[in-house]
């Protein structure tokens, strides 16, 4: 989020403000920047740098100081255990159930309601309505739906003659369960990003289409999704990052069970970290993750590097 | 979230009040003489309960300005205890489960008890049930005040057992103290329902599969860890039995194999299983459902002559204050005075009192359907000792996920058991925080 504001404002300091209007701004500029810089480097840099201290350390949540050095020894211990392995994959493997369909159903979904000719604000209002719940909220809701015995889901299923699954208690279909909340409740902000995505494009290429005999379907696949080529990059890295960021529907919903089978990277950070007091510990994993996540990070800015290249 | 917001407005206060007036020694939170902050962790039934306590208190103690806390249970609960004191922001009293409170003690984080400090406020070892304060104890020296024991129980419905033939003359469950009569009156009231015998919360869940397997387990002898939690001591034949057992239950669709906490209490409440195991503490929901039920001992399966049961207490302890202060620690003990002197209203709430002159008076006898299961405090086995184990802690979460996948059939007992000796092995071999 921080890397977009700064590539956008670095953009638009390029092109939009005239260069002796940009040049008398340094001090102010360095003015208005500074509490937030302030607060930045208080609470982001600063615990980031921390962290990283600790990580070399046995650092534990009941004890003062930083306690013993360890060396590599946290790291060691972390890429040894299994069950470092085996969240870390959870957390992907969520990343990869919610990704694809975040994108395609906002688009899809999106592109219905750009359609629309008459109360275009209840749909945008009804899909986007979901995503300004709290997440507690919403882990309240689903697992009232999923309740097994009693739920809406097996309830209704049961009435169309289908045996339904454990949703939360399967070790199988306890992830896909997450990730259809997950679906649910973040969809709002992709299909947000496309319909805005969507009123950029310029009315007059779909009129040319149409008149050299272009279906509706040619029209998507030629213009609309060509055209929204950079808002797809965005939604799917913002999508990804946050995806990998879950904590809140597994700590809430399944408490990373059924048997640790959605436990994420995160809530084993928090298990070692706050349950078992093993502060210096969790600080490695968390800066190994952190190397995952900038992996993916990289990985963005050279696909927005070779579009802007080619725009 | 109460602690969230108190923290920063506090925080931000105390900031303000530096930036502008200097003011040196500001600690938010503590306002004067006569104040007194306390934490605790009880909702539903218990926070009712305890906020009639303190309003009692208050009442009875005007002078003392009490500002209770009430925080979630569970780990974020110690954590921030943990962190408040480490920081020198402690509450004056703090409740702590018995089984985590001694890691504190561990650490360093609670003020001990001197005896000549209980004794002037009356509360001496002979005034509490043996089985708590001796569990309390660290080194022989006293560090938390036992207010209850809190086992877990059987309930039944007692139209369902009648209709089944399970009740005797005068109204009482005939013992189900083997396995087979266990089985059968499960079945027998599953004939009635209809629908389950029994029911016991399985998803989702990690503290009550884990209370109702130690039940077992302890009933045939069994011992987790040994060596303060260094050494690794599962028996794969004992824990073999009981898992089989709970197995059994699911299985053969005595109990439903995939049901949660509130679904549970659901499937009880509405009538739809005979039998519910869990804590005493939901005796609340169910009088509150009118439900016609009544609660006694869990079923000694597997003992033979010896009982034994999985239980915890909550205690009241200080956490360690930064400088000493006889006042506010002789203020602290006036507070937990209070609260055993009000063990009746804390019973109401399904809790054994650990405060003698109130558990042995004719009052606590007629009780019922509290009292029925009294001397399970007497056979109540804590959780093993070990830095990393108690109550919601990560030793629960490891045996009770894993139990809980034997109980909906997911995985064998065998591979349930090396799947519980290899990850507390990790927990038991890692250098202890502490």
């Amino acid at each position: 989020m921080t890397a977009e504001t700064a590539v956008r404002t670095g953009r638009s300091a390029r092109e939009d403000i005239p260069p002796e209007r940009g040049r008398g701004a340094g001090l102010p500029a360095a003015g208005f920047l500074t509490p937030f810089l302030l607060l930045y480097v208080l609470f982001i840099i600063g615990p980031a740098l921390y962290g990283l201290l600790m990580s070399f350390f046995d650092t534990s949540a009941v004890k003062p100081g930083l306690s013993s050095f360890a060396g590599l020894g946290n790291y060691a211990e972390a890429l040894q255990s299994a069950d470092f392995w085996s969240s870390l994959w959870h957390t992907i493997w969520f990343t990869i159930l919610t990704t694809p369909p975040l994108i395609i159903v906002a688009f899809g979904l999106a592109l219905l309601a750009d359609r629309v000719k008459h109360g275009r604000w209840f749909f945008r209002l009804a899909f986007f309505a979901p995503y300004i719940l709290p997440s507690a909220v919403v882990a309240l809701i689903w697992i009232w739906l999923y309740t097994p015995g009693l739920g809406l889901l097996e309830t209704g299923l049961g009435k169309l003659g289908i045996t339904a699954p454990a949703w939360l208690g399967d070790p199988d279909w306890a992830m896909p369960s997450l990730a259809l909340t997950t679906l649910w409740w973040t969809l709002g902000f992709n299909f947000v990003l496309y319909l805005a995505g969507l009123q950029e494009i310029n009315r007059d290429l779909y009129e040319a289409a149409s008149m050299d005999g272009a279906s509706p379907w040619q029209q998507i696949r030629s213009i609309t999704i060509p055209m929204l080529g950079r808002t797809t990059t965005l939604v799917a890295v913002l999508q990804v990052i946050a995806s990998l960021k879950v904590f809140d529907q597994m700590y809430l919903m399944t408490s990373g069970g059924p048997n640790f089978a959605t436990r994420s990277i995160l809530q084993y950070v928090y298990d070692e970290g706050f349950t078992n007091f093993r502060i210096g510990y969790a600080s490695a994993v968390s800066m190994l993750f952190f190397l995952v996540v900038l992996g993916v990070s990289a990985v963005w800015f050279a696909l927005i590097r070779r579009q802007e290249k080619e725009v | 979230m109460t602690l969230t917001r108190r923290a920063l407005l506090g925080g931000a206060a105390a900031t303000a009040a530096l930036g502008l007036t200097g003011c040196a020694g500001l600690t938010p939170g503590r306002r004067g003489g006569g104040s007194l902050d306390y934490w605790n962790l009880f909702g539903g039934g218990d926070g009712v309960r305890m906020t009639q306590m303190l309003d009692t208190f208050r009442a009875a103690n005007r002078g003392v300005d009490l500002d209770a806390v009430t925080l979630a249970w569970g780990n974020p609960y110690y954590t921030k205890l943990s962190l408040a004191t480490l920081g020198e922001k402690p509450p004056d009293v703090a409740v702590a489960h018995l089984t985590r409170m001694k890691t504190m003690v561990q650490a360093g984080l609670v003020e001990e008890l001197l005896p000549e400090d209980l004794a002037r406020h009356g509360l001496t070892a002979d005034k509490f049930a043996p089985r708590p304060w001796q569990a309390g104890l660290v080194d022989g020296r006293t560090y938390a005040i036992p207010l209850d024991t809190h086992p877990f129980v059987m309930f039944y419905n007692t139209d369902i057992c009648g209709k089944a033939g399970l009740l005797d003359p005068s109204g009482a469950l005939a013992p189900l103290d083997t396995p087979e009569k266990f089985t059968d009156a499960l079945r027998k009231a599953k004939d009635i329902t209809k629908a389950y015998g029994g029911v016991v919360a399985v998803t989702n869940e990690t503290a009550t599969p884990w209370r109702i397997y130690q039940s077992l387990y302890s009933q045939l002898g069994g011992e987790m860890l040994a060596d303060q939690g260094r050494k690794v001591v599962i028996d794969d034949d004992r824990a073999g039995r009981v898992l089989t057992f709970l197995q059994s239950l699911t299985r053969s669709g005595l109990a439903p194999p995939s049901i949660d906490y509130q679904g549970a209490i659901a499937t009880f409440a509405n009538g739809q299983a005979g039998f519910y195991f869990q804590g005493e503490w939901e005796i609340s929901t169910f009088q509150t459902a009118k439900l016609p039920f009544s609660m006694t001992l869990f079923p000694n399966v597997f003992g033979g002559g010896r009982y034994a049961v999985q239980a915890d207490s909550h205690t009241l302890l200080i956490p360690r204050q930064p400088d000493r202060d006889p006042e506010r620690i002789d203020r602290a003990l006036l507070f937990i005075r209070s609260m055993l002197d009000q063990s009746r209203t804390w019973a109401e709430g399904g809790h054994v009192p650990a405060w003698l002159p109130f558990r042995d008076s004719a009052d606590y006898k007629a009780m019922t359907p509290q009292s029925n299961y009294a001397t399970a405090a007497d056979a109540a086995v804590y959780d093993p000792e070990g830095w990393y184990s108690g109550s919601g802690s990560n030793f629960e979460i490891v045996t009770g996920s894993i139990i809980a996948s034997v109980m909906a059939g997911q995985q064998s007992p065998a591979s349930a058991i090396a799947q519980i000796r290899d990850k507390l092995t990790n927990l038991a071999t890692t250098a202890p925080p502490v």
